[in-house]
């Protein structure tokens, strides 16, 4: 979504655009599967003032009011463009419902926009890694077309990672294209990562599915093994208290809440939501199913690529990010923006790096004739001797120790430690032997990047001690005011930890250089008080 | 996770090798699709959008391959279910499927009014 933004918002302003897709632009990514609510306030003072005081306040000192202020109003002047391609619902009053839109007819309608306003889309052609000019400055991207079996090569004046967040493959609904691969080729340019440690927002799901949608389960009911009722709060604290549940054994639910003439409508407000009910014979209004909780990592957590200017710009020139991609702190602080604040960011990141884009490749030109070195290591080109190494298995680990409940929703120091060991050797592991070639490149890389952020995220977690927002350290319970401070982490081999306006934190670890085994990880300190 | 491609409906116009972000169909000249990677499928239920024969049948289990009976299959009506409630394709005039996601924000309200 972020993606199709940014190119619309680039070839509005004249560009030559390339939009890359791993997947299919209009079904890639958890928006065509879902129903983005965008945030989406008339331009009232009072109203606008109001919103951002509501977020604010559970913000957690994290969030930045001008930036809250920037997206609700590209917000509002966006989306109604979209008027001849998307049919926008109006509701009972007849005013039109601008930012409640459907995932898959929201899709349909940015990729014709963009194919309308002529960008070139190259779908099943997933990035590999970046290139850059002697200078430091990002001069395009190369990749695989899986379908074609080529390779594909986008020298650019400006390039816009809107790769997504990452959810380690937890099954989350459509989810399975983000796996942090545009963290892992801004890490390589050099860029850090912000509020990596807000990765930890899980949400109910039927335990054999992977339909997460979350309106049904405003009218839940839990139970536990013995099909008696469980009392589970409706709002903060919900899913950690599934969890604990889910953690001695099975919870069931039913949705017998759902007033009958919203059962009626659900078909046609959310398609897909009955899809894996009526396919198991299941009345989920009778019937108490199993559930489970699916985690959402930085989709729905809030870290991401560090931005450095208004246009979305990192630390690299020229290398723009957008969309979950982005770290979303500036607008949702500590708690979770949901499918709302995060839409709207989605929405106004693309566009503000895709006009950035444009008017930089005005300015500069795509300089293609100067050199450009590709510069992917992890998964394309091992340190030492290829071996066998199966992506599968370091993806199986790496996610086991990201999404377990009791890992990640119930953080410890010890806890994160022990999960860190494991999480450096297999990067140590990826690093020295996993390389692909062509198209086995892809599952490669993805390998390497969920190994990355996974560490990423348990080491900020780590050096976050305290309880902030989503992020809850159970050996840490309180909030800490010297804390309320956004945390840089950078590093591929070694990770550091930065808060903005403190000292770096430098966590002693195994030695980059070091083979697997060293044991070295296991030294790794805290942030001292 | 992917069942069925049913034969007798698909067209062979390879609309699902295009949509599957997955990347889980492979075109074959001459014939029907092939679910070449099966396991790959992200159970989102998009291929079958994208179908306008109705000719594809999406499993509940994401976590492994269920054995379906084509016949069983075809007879429940769920073919081309998905589709026509989302008022997609030829069903997009039809006011019995029109969107109502707008609604959402209402549903919301109205659950935690009910608290």
């Amino acid at each position: 979504m972020a993606a199709a933004w940014a190119a619309i918002g680039a070839a509005r302003d004249g560009a030559s655009v390339v939009l890359v897709d791993k997947g299919y632009v209009g079904t890639s990514g958890v928006t065509a599967t879902a129903g983005p609510g965008h945030w989406f306030v008339p331009p009232d003072a009072h109203k606008r003032a109001a919103a951002i005081a509501e977020r604010q306040a559970i913000a957690f000192g994290l969030g930045d009011p001008r930036w809250m202020a920037r997206i609700l109003d590209e917000t509002w002047q966006q989306l109604p463009t979209l008027e001849g391609h998307y049919e926008f619902g109006r509701n009972e009053a007849g005013v039109t419902m601008y930012g409640a839109v459907r995932g898959p007819e929201y899709m349909r309608a940015l990729r014709r926009v963009a194919e309308s306003l002529g960008v070139r889309i190259l779908d099943h052609s997933p990035a590999l890694e970046l290139l850059l000019h002697t200078d430091g400055a990002v001069a395009g991207a190369r990749g695989v077309r899986r379908q074609l079996h080529q390779e594909w090569i986008a020298r650019a004046a400006g390039v816009v990672l809107a790769t997504g967040g990452c959810a380690f493959f937890s099954r989350l609904l459509g989810s399975q294209t983000n796996t942090g691969d545009g963290y892992l080729m801004a890490a390589e340019a050099g860029v850090a990562l912000s509020g990596m440690e807000f990765s930890s927002q899980y949400i109910v799901a039927p335990a054999f599915s992977t339909m997460a949608r979350g309106m049904s389960y405003a009218f839940a009911t839990y139970y536990g093994p013995d099909f008696q009722p469980i009392d589970i709060p409706r709002l903060a604290g919900g899913n950690r208290a599934i969890a604990r549940h889910l953690m001695q054994g099975p919870v069931y639910c039913d949705l017998g809440r759902m007033p009958e003439d919203i059962r009626l409508r659900l078909p046609y407000i959310s398609p897909n939501v009955m899809l894996p009910f009526v396919r198991r014979g299941i009345d989920p209004f009778r019937d108490k199913f199993p559930i489970t909780l699916l985690a959402e990592g930085t989709v729905r957590g809030m870290g991401g690529i560090q931005i450095s200017d208004d246009d979305c710009q990192t630390s690299v020139e020229g290398l723009y990010a957008a969309g979950d991609a982005a770290s979303r702190e500036l607008v949702t602080g500590a708690t979770s923006g949901g499918g709302s604040v995060n839409s709207a960011w989605a929405l106004s990141s693309g566009v503000w790096s895709g006009r950035a884009a444009a008017r930089r490749a005005r300015a500069e030109g795509t300089r293609a004739d100067r050199p450009a070195a590709p510069i992917g290591l992890a998964g394309l080109r091992p340190r030492r001797a290829a071996v066998d190494l199966d992506p599968g298995a370091v993806i199986a680990a790496a996610r086991g120790e990201a999404t377990d409940y009791d890992k990640n929703l119930f953080r410890t120091g010890p806890k994160l430690m022990r999960s860190l060991e494991l999480l450096d050797d297999l990067w140590r592991s990826v690093r020295d032997h996993l390389g692909g070639r062509g198209v086995g490149a892809v599952r490669a890389r993805e390998a390497a990047a969920i190994v990355a952020t996974a560490r990423w995220s348990y080491t900020a977690a780590l050096h976050r001690q305290e309880t902030r927002g989503q992020h809850q350290r159970q050996d840490a319970p309180q909030l800490r005011p010297e804390l309320e401070r956004r945390q840089t982490i950078f590093g591929l081999d070694r990770v550091w930890s930065d808060f903005e306006g403190r000292g770096r934190e430098v966590p002693e670890q195994a030695d980059s250089d070091r083979g697997s085994g060293s044991g070295a990880a296991s030294a790794r300190p805290g942030v001292s008080a | 996770m992917i069942a069925l491609l049913v034969k007798d409906r698909c067209t062979k116009c390879n609309a699902c090798v295009a949509a599957c972000p997955t990347n889980v169909f492979e075109a074959v000249p001459g014939e029907v699709p092939r679910i070449a990677r099966q396991t790959d499928c992200q159970t989102c239920y998009m291929c079958e959008l994208y179908c306008p024969a109705d000719a594809l049948f999406v499993a509940s289990d994401c976590d492994r391959p269920e054995a379906v009976n084509e016949a069983d299959v075809v007879a429940s009506g769920l073919l081309g279910q998905f589709r026509r409630d989302h008022g997609w394709g030829e069903w997009a005039a039809d006011p019995r499927y029109k969107n109502q996601h707008w609604y959402m924000g209402e549903v919301f309200r109205r659950a935690r009014s009910s608290e």
